[in-house]
């Protein structure tokens, strides 16, 4: 039982730094590259000022620091947990957002979308109750047996 | 409206399907066991060694660029709702390709998790 409650508790922390890294990379994403605005015009050497003002935002080196964060939670947890179990589980990212956008960009959000986030949350703890992992690994090619799934 | 279709397939299914391959490179790589970083960037590593990896990166490029061309069609409200379809694509997929065991409690979750994340796309406006 203990494994299966370490193999809980490992899902969880990873599935909560995916979905804090995700929504956090797009915010600090799109903050930055909001402050640097487009490019002034196609000629080279604008093109190569502005990327050079690209590479050298804070903002977007910290963004880019959470997206990779978000890619090694990601395919790390998948290397376990099943991806039917990750996926929907993800989704808790629409509440982040909403909660990034309403206390730190100051954003009214509507009922509709307070709903909708307390339903994905709702789906979210049921698809928590069952077992993170339901499968053996794959170059073991075997299902695994009904026990096995019971004792998770 | 063909084109729609299309793009919605290749968003919904390809890009779902993707996924699916990444997570199928991960299984075969197998649990990262240490909860540390540099056991799962091994992990991840590994995994690149495995075709599925590189097929499942292609197939998630394709929808990428096809939520692009859809973005620049037709409103996110409409576009993402309709993407929540891969909660669904997403279940299918790992019972077949993966042989996970989607149990009914399991199937209510991901309903609930599409209609709320059409919902708030829906209330975005």
């Amino acid at each position: 039982m203990k494994v299966a409650a370490d193999l809980r508790l490992k899902t969880y922390l990873l599935i909560l730094m995916l979905v804090c890294f995700g929504p956090i990379g797009d915010l600090l994403m799109s903050k930055g590259m909001r402050q640097i605005g487009t490019a002034a015009s196609w000629a080279p050497s604008a093109l190569l000022h502005y990327g050079a003002l690209v590479f050298t935002s804070p903002l977007v080196w910290l963004g880019t620091l959470a997206m990779i964060g978000f890619f090694i939670s990601y395919t790390t947890v998948l290397s376990w947990a099943d991806y039917s179990y990750v996926q929907p589980a993800s989704a808790l990212t629409y509440g982040i957002v909403a909660l990034l956008g309403k206390y730190i960009l100051g954003e009214r959000v509507a009922p509709l979308r307070w709903t909708g986030i307390v339903i994905v949350c709702i789906g979210v703890m049921i698809i928590g109750h069952t077992s993170p992992s339901t499968t053996v690994p794959l170059d073991e090619n075997k299902q695994p047996t009904t026990e096995e799934v019971n004792a998770l | 409206m063909l084109s729609d279709v299309a793009l919605f397939f290749c968003i919904i299914v390809v890009g779902t399907a993707g996924e699916l391959c990444v997570s199928r490179a991960m299984k075969t790589v197998g649990e990262a066991k240490e909860f540390m970083p540099h056991a799962w960037l091994g992990a991840i590593a590994r995994a690149f060694g495995i075709r599925w990896m590189w097929i499942g990166f292609a197939m998630m490029a394709i929808a990428y660029f096809a939520l692009l061309g859809m973005l620049a069609r037709a409103n996110v409200s409409f576009v993402i709702p309709v993407t929540a379809l891969s909660y669904v694509v997403g279940a299918i997929g790992g019972r077949w390709f993966l042989g996970e065991q989607v149990t009914h409690r399991r199937w209510i979750g991901i309903s609930l998790v599409c209609i709320g994340v059409a919902m708030v796309y829906l209330g975005k406006g």
